[in-house]
C-alpha cells in the first residue's frame, strides 16, 4: 500500500513521474481511506468511477510519456465549485440535487493538467460560517483532537471539508474558497497549509457566489510548496470574468527563494487583540523569531481601522449575498415546495431550501440594502473598506509582508453553544481585513498549543505578492519543523 | 436604528423568505444585536472617503458583439422542477 | 420627476366637468438595442425562435454565472446618446435593481441607477398645423430585458420562456415636459425615426423592441404638479394616445369630485381603451439598488465618444433642413420625406437630376400610398429608385401622359419590370405627334355632328370631345394636344 498519509503533493507528482507507483494504484488508495473516513463527514459525494477512469486515462498517459503538469494527482473539490455532470450542493438543501451542465473554470484548469477528482467536499452552506456547522449535511469533523479528550472539534469553515481531506490525508490537494477567512481559518484549525490568492487573481466563473467582491479561491495543502504548484494551476485570467486581472501566473513553485535577508515582516500591534490565546500569541513571537534568525527585518507597522473590518464586512457579504441568492427561487433548479401562489412557492421554497444562517444573512443583506438605510450600512461599510484598504497600501511602502496570527483561538468544540451569532463571527477578526483589501495571504501551520491542537500564522502580501508568501511561508515552515498526523481515530473498522 | 418585528416582516417579504411567528421574536433580537454591533462604524469619520466598491483597479473588458453562446435548451432545462415544450412552469401569475 | 424648466406657457387644456385642466405627460422608453448577441452574454437577439433556444448559463442564472459587457451595445448607447444631443458620461456604473418574478432570473436585472452612460439632451419636434416644441430628456442608461411569461396557456400555471431574458434595452427618460396624447405621439414618433436612423434600435413596437411606460398626472394651470400614475409598457403610438386621454380624464373625474389620485402603477387595456391597477401587490418598489459586484465601473475615453460621433449618418432633422434648403422642398414635404431614413436616401436617389416636383408628388403620392395599400414598407419596395426615375423621366420627355404612367407603374408594382421595358411590350407610349391625332380628332368631329352643333353653345362639351378621342386612342394621345387641336379645328380660340 502506497503510505499516503506520509506523501505530499509533490511527492506523489514526483513518484508518478518516476514511476514509483501507478495512478490507478494512488487513486484506489485514497479512495478506500476514504470509505473508511465516513465519521470525518467530510465529503458530500465521492466520484469513484469518475477517478478511476481519470486514473487510467493518467496512466497511459504518463506510460506515453505525455504527461500534463499535474497527471495523475488525486483532488478533491470543495462544493462550491461546479463539477460537470457531478452533483453540486453548496452545503445546501436547496441545491441537493443540482447537477451542472458546466466545469467552473478553476477545476477545468486542474482537469486539464491532469488532476483526478476523488470527490465533492463538505462546507458550511453557501460558504456561509465559520465552522462547517451549518451546512445541510452535517458538519465535517476536526482529524484533529485535545489531547486526551475525546470531544469532537469543528476544523473550521466554510471550507471544512477541504481542510478535513488534507488533514486526514483523504486527498493529495484541495480547492476551497474564502470570503472572510475560509481558507486560513480552517487550514490553521487543522495543522494545513491555506492560502487565498489576491482577488481576480482565480476566476470566480463557476463557483457558487456568496459575496461576489470579496470571494476568492485558492488551495488546501499539507506544505507551501504543494500549495503553489496548486494555486499555479488554478489561477490565471478568464474573459468570463469581469473581475478576473489579466496578469500572466508566474511558476510559483520554481519562484520560492528561501533567502528571505532584507525582507521586511510588518506586524500590526492592532492585531494583539484581547480574545487571543495565550499560546497563540507565543507563537505568533515564535514566527517573528524565526524570520529574523533567517535574516528579515522585523517592523512594527499600524492597521489603525482593523478593528472595523469585520462589521464592515458583515454589512457588506450579507449585502451581496441577499442579492446573488436570489436566483435560488425553485424556478429554474434547486428544490421547490410546490404551491398555487407563486410568491408562497418562492417564500416557502427557499426557507426550506436554506438554514437558518442564509436566512439570517440574507434578511441582514435586504435590510442594509433597503430604502432608508443604504447610506448608514452599505454606504458607510464600503467607505470603512477604503480606509481599510488605504491603511495596508500606506503599510505596504515601509515592508514586504505582514505576518499575524491567523485565527485568535485554536479549533472549538462541535456544537459549542454561541450566545448570538455576532461571537461566532468574531472568528474571523484575523482575517477578515484581507478580503475587504482583496489581498493575498496563506496560513501556514506553525505549532500546537498546550493541549496539542494546531495553530497557523497569517502571512499577508501586496496585491499579485503571492511569490513573497511562498518563500516566507517556506522559511516559516522550515523553522517550525514538521509535526506529525493526527492519530487516526475515525477509520471505521 | 432597531429591528421591530414589523421590520422583519417587511424584509421577509422582500426577500421572499417564509417567517413563522415564532421566528420572528429570534430573529428580531438576533438581527438587532448585528446591527447594534456594526454601528460602531459610526465612531468612523468617513466624510470625504470615496466608497470602495470593487477590489479591482480596472475598468471594465468589453466582449465583441457575436453570437457565442445559446442552443443548448436541454442544458437549461435539465434540473428544473417543472417544464413544458422548452418552457418554465410557474404557478399562474395574475397581473 | 424634477421640476418642469422648459415650458411655463400651457399649450393644451382638458375641459373637465367643472374645469379646465393641464395633463402633464412623463415618458420612459425601452428601445431594444440593436446587435447581435445580448447585453452581458453571447445569445442571440433574434425575434421569434423557439422557446429556450437563445438561452446561455448566464442568461439563465444558473450557480456561479457572471456577466460580461457587449462592446457594440455600449456603442449604440452612445450613438443614441449623441443623436439625442446628449452628454455622453465617460463614467458609469451598473447597479442591481433586485426583485423576484420568473421572468427575471438573476432576481435582480443589471440597470443603472446613479451613474447613467448618458445624461440631458433634448428631441425637437415638429407639428403639421402648430409650433414645434424642444421636448428635454432625463437620461439614457443600459440595462437588461427580462424573459417573457405567458399566463393564458393554462389554469394553474404560467410559462417562462427566457429567449428575449438578457437582451439590451436602452431607457430613455424623458422630463414631464408633454402636454397632450398628440404631442406624446408626435415625440414617440420623432424617437422612433431617430433610433431607426441611428441603426440602434429598429422601433419595431408590435414585436416589442420599443415600448413605453408613460407617466401621466393633471394640474389646473399654474398648481403644483399633481399625482402621476404609471401606464406600463404601452406598446404602440396609437395606443399611448388613448391611455393618456384615458388616463387624464380618469383623474380629472376623480379630483373634480374631490377625491385624490392613488400614486400606481397601471396597465392599459387595448380592448377597452381603459387603464387599470395592476393587481399585484406593490410592498413600495424597494429595489435596494447598488453597484453590481461582478461588474467594473465603464469607462469611455473622450476619443472613443469622438469616434463614434464622426460615424454618426445625418440625422433627420439636420436632413429636413438640407432638403429645404438644397431642393427648395416644403418644411411638410420635408418632414414626410425624412420620417423613415430608407425613404429620404430613397427621395434623394430618383431626384438627382430630375424635376423635384414630379419625384415629390410620385414618392409621397402614388409611391407611398401603394406601399400602404400592399402593407409594405420602403425597404422592400418593388418600385426601385431606378425604376421610378426611368418613369419620372418618360414623363418628362413626354413618352407618358400623367394618366399613362399611373397604369405603367400599376404594373410595375405587380411584375417589378422597368417602365420603358413595359412600354414596349405594351405599345403604351404616349400619341405626341399632331398628325396622328388630328386623324382622330376629324374622325371624332365627323362622326358627331349633332354634338358639334351643341358644343357652338356649350363650350364646356369640349371635355366630352376629348374623352371621345382618348377613347380612340386608348387612352395614348397627349391630352393638352387633343385640346389644341379640337379647338382650332372647330375655330374655339
Amino acid at each position: 500500500m502506497i503510505d499516503i498519509k506520509n506523501l505530499n503533493l509533490k511527492q506523489i507528482r514526483d513518484g508518478l513521474q518516476n514511476k514509483s507507483f501507478k495512478a490507478i494504484e494512488l487513486i484506489e488508495t485514497y479512495l478506500n481511506e476514504i470509505d473508511k473516513a465516513k465519521a470525518l463527514n467530510a465529503f458530500i459525494t465521492v466520484t469513484p468511477d469518475k477517478a478511476i477512469s481519470m486514473a487510467k486515462e493518467s496512466d497511459n498517459r504518463i506510460s506515453k510519456n505525455e504527461s500534463r503538469n499535474l497527471e495523475g494527482i488525486p483532488l478533491s473539490i470543495k462544493d462550491l465549485y461546479c463539477t460537470k455532470n457531478v452533483r453540486t450542493t453548496a452545503g445546501s438543501k436547496i441545491l441537493k440535487n443540482f447537477i451542472p451542465t458546466y466545469e467552473s473554470t478553476i477545476t477545468n484548469n486542474l482537469w486539464s493538467d491532469g488532476c483526478v477528482m476523488l470527490g465533492k467536499l463538505n462546507n458550511d452552506e453557501f460558504a456561509m460560517g465559520s465552522s462547517n456547522e451549518t451546512s445541510y449535511f452535517g458538519p465535517s469533523i476536526n482529524p484533529w483532537k485535545r489531547k486526551n479528550d475525546d470531544m469532537p472539534l469543528v476544523p473550521g469553515g466554510s471550507s471544512g471539508g477541504s481542510a478535513v481531506a488534507v488533514s486526514g490525508s483523504l486527498s493529495a490537494a484541495t480547492t476551497a474558497t474564502d470570503t472572510g477567512g475560509s481558507i486560513r481559518q480552517p487550514a490553521s484549525f487543522t495543522g494545513t497549509v491555506g492560502m487565498k490568492a489576491t482577488y481576480g487573481r482565480c476566476s470566480r466563473w463557476g463557483v457558487v457566489a456568496f459575496a461576489s467582491s470579496l470571494d476568492q479561491a485558492g488551495p488546501i495543502t499539507k506544505t507551501v510548496v504543494d500549495s503553489a504548484i496548486m494555486l499555479k494551476s488554478m489561477a490565471g485570467y478568464d474573459v468570463k470574468d469581469s473581475t478576473s486581472i489579466d496578469l500572466s501566473v508566474p511558476d510559483y513553485e520554481t519562484n520560492i527563494n528561501k533567502n528571505i535577508k532584507g525582507k521586511r515582516i510588518g506586524i500590526p500591534g492592532e492585531y494583539k487583540i484581547k480574545g487571543l490565546d495565550a499560546d497563540i500569541e507565543k507563537n505568533w513571537e515564535d514566527g517573528i523569531s524565526w524570520l529574523k534568525s533567517e535574516g528579515a527585518e522585523i517592523i512594527d507597522i499600524s492597521l489603525p481601522h482593523t478593528k472595523y473590518a469585520l462589521p464592515a464586512y458583515y454589512i457588506i457579504a450579507p449585502a451581496e449575498a441577499s442579492s446573488n441568492l436570489a436566483r435560488y427561487d425553485g424556478v429554474r433548479y434547486g428544490e421547490r415546495v410546490h404551491r398555487k401562489d407563486l410568491d408562497e412557492m418562492y417564500s416557502d421554497s427557499r426557507s426550506d431550501g436554506f438554514g437558518e444562517e442564509v436566512r439570517r444573512r440574507i434578511l441582514m443583506g435586504t435590510y442594509v440594502l433597503s430604502a432608508g438605510y443604504y447610506d448608514a450600512y452599505y454606504l458607510k461599510a464600503q467607505k470603512t473598506r477604503k480606509l481599510i484598504s488605504n491603511d495596508f497600501d500606506n503599510a505596504f511602502n515601509t515592508v514586504d509582508a505582514i505576518m499575524t496570527p491567523t485565527t485568535p483561538t485554536t479549533a472549538f468544540n462541535i456544537g459549542k453553544k454561541f450566545d448570538d451569532p455576532v461571537t461566532m463571527y468574531l472568528n474571523d477578526m484575523l482575517t477578515v481585513p484581507v478580503n475587504m483589501a482583496g489581498l493575498p495571504a496563506i496560513s501556514i501551520p506553525s505549532g500546537l498549543d498546550k493541549d496539542g491542537l494546531p495553530m497557523g500564522l497569517q502571512l499577508i502580501g501586496k496585491r499579485f505578492g503571492e511569490d513573497d508568501l511562498f518563500s516566507i511561508g517556506s522559511v516559516i515552515e522550515d523553522c517550525r519543523g514538521t509535526f506529525s498526523n493526527p492519530a487516526q481515530w475515525w477509520i471505521e473498522k | 436604528m432597531s429591528i421591530d418585528e414589523k421590520i422583519v416582516k417587511k424584509i421577509a417579504t422582500l426577500s421572499r423568505i417564509t417567517v413563522s411567528e415564532n421566528e420572528i421574536t429570534k430573529l428580531s433580537s438576533e438581527l438587532n444585536s448585528i446591527i447594534k454591533w456594526v454601528e460602531q462604524l459610526n465612531e468612523i469619520d468617513t466624510t470625504d472617503v470615496v466608497p470602495m466598491t470593487s477590489n479591482v483597479n480596472n475598468t471594465l473588458h468589453l466582449r465583441k458583439d457575436v453570437i457565442s453562446d445559446g442552443n443548448i435548451v436541454d442544458d437549461i432545462l435539465s434540473n428544473a422542477p417543472m417544464t413544458e415544450d422548452g418552457f418554465f412552469l410557474v404557478p399562474k401569475v395574475i397581473e | 420627476m424634477s421640476e418642469i424648466i422648459t415650458t411655463n406657457e400651457v399649450r393644451h387644456l382638458v375641459q373637465g366637468g367643472i374645469d379646465s385642466w393641464e395633463i402633464i405627460i412623463g415618458l420612459e422608453i425601452h428601445a431594444q438595442v440593436v446587435s447581435n448577441s445580448k447585453l452581458f452574454s453571447g445569445s442571440s437577439t433574434s425575434f421569434g425562435s423557439n422557446p429556450m433556444s437563445q438561452v446561455s448559463l448566464v442568461d439563465a442564472a444558473m450557480p456561479g454565472m457572471l456577466p460580461v459587457i457587449n462592446e457594440e451595445c455600449v456603442r449604440q448607447a452612445v450613438k443614441t446618446g449623441l443623436g439625442l444631443q446628449a452628454k455622453i458620461n465617460n463614467t458609469s456604473v451598473f447597479d442591481r435593481k433586485n426583485y423576484f418574478y420568473p421572468d427575471l432570473p438573476q432576481g435582480y436585472q443589471i440597470s443603472q441607477f446613479k451613474y447613467p452612460i448618458v445624461g440631458e439632451g433634448e428631441v425637437a419636434v415638429d407639428f403639421k398645423d402648430k409650433e414645434s416644441i424642444v421636448v428635454n430628456i432625463e437620461r439614457l442608461h443600459l440595462e437588461q430585458d427580462a424573459g417573457k411569461s405567458i399566463h393564458d396557456l393554462s389554469q394553474d400555471y404560467s410559462y417562462i420562456d427566457l429567449n428575449r431574458s438578457g437582451v439590451a434595452l436602452m431607457e430613455i427618460v424623458t422630463k414631464p415636459d408633454l402636454r397632450s396624447a398628440e404631442e406624446a405621439k408626435a415625440f414617440v414618433t420623432k424617437l422612433r425615426t431617430i433610433l431607426r436612423y441611428l441603426g440602434t434600435c429598429d422601433g419595431n413596437m408590435e414585436q416589442g423592441s420599443l415600448r413605453a411606460d408613460v407617466n401621466v398626472s393633471v394640474r389646473k394651470p399654474g398648481d403644483a404638479l399633481g399625482i402621476r400614475c404609471e401606464i406600463k409598457n404601452v406598446n404602440s403610438i396609437r395606443f399611448i394616445g388613448q391611455a393618456i386621454d384615458y388616463e387624464a380624464g380618469r383623474q380629472i373625474d376623480i379630483l373634480e369630485e374631490g377625491g385624490i389620485i392613488n400614486q400606481e402603477t397601471r396597465l392599459f387595456d387595448s380592448a377597452t381603451g381603459k387603464t387599470r391597477a395592476m393587481r399585484s401587490k406593490e410592498e413600495a418598489h424597494d429595489y435596494r439598488y447598488f453597484p453590481d459586484p461582478d461588474l467594473l465601473p465603464l469607462y469611455l475615453s473622450d476619443d472613443f465618444i469622438k469616434q463614434v460621433a464622426i460615424e454618426l449618418p445625418e440625422l433627420p432633422d439636420q436632413k429636413k433642413a438640407r432638403f429645404i434648403n438644397d431642393y427648395g422642398l416644403t418644411s411638410y414635404d420635408a418632414s414626410i420625406l425624412v420620417a423613415d431614413r430608407v425613404s429620404s436616401e430613397f427621395f434623394e436617389g430618383v431626384a438627382k437630376g430630375r424635376d423635384i416636383k414630379l419625384v415629390v408628388n410620385w414618392i409621397t403620392g402614388e409611391l407611398f400610398a401603394s406601399l400602404n395599400r400592399l402593407n409594405l414598407d420602403i425597404a422592400n419596395s418593388p418600385i426601385t429608385i431606378e425604376s421610378l426615375g426611368q418613369l419620372i423621366d418618360l414623363i418628362s420627355d413626354k413618352t407618358l401622359s400623367g394618366r399613362l404612367a399611373k397604369d405603367v407603374f400599376e404594373i410595375m408594382l405587380d411584375t417589378k419590370e422597368m417602365p420603358k421595358k413595359i412600354v414596349e411590350e405594351k405599345g403604351l407610349s404616349q400619341i405626341t405627334d399632331m398628325a396622328s391625332i388630328e386623324v382622330v380628332v376629324d374622325k371624332v368631329i365627323l362622326e358627331n355632328p349633332d354634338k358639334v352643333a351643341e358644343l357652338l353653345e356649350k363650350p364646356k362639351l369640349i371635355g366630352w370631345f376629348v374623352g371621345q378621342i382618348m377613347k380612340e386612342t386608348a387612352g395614348k394621345a397627349n391630352p393638352a394636344n387633343v385640346n389644341k387641336i379640337l379647338r382650332d379645328k372647330l375655330k374655339l380660340g
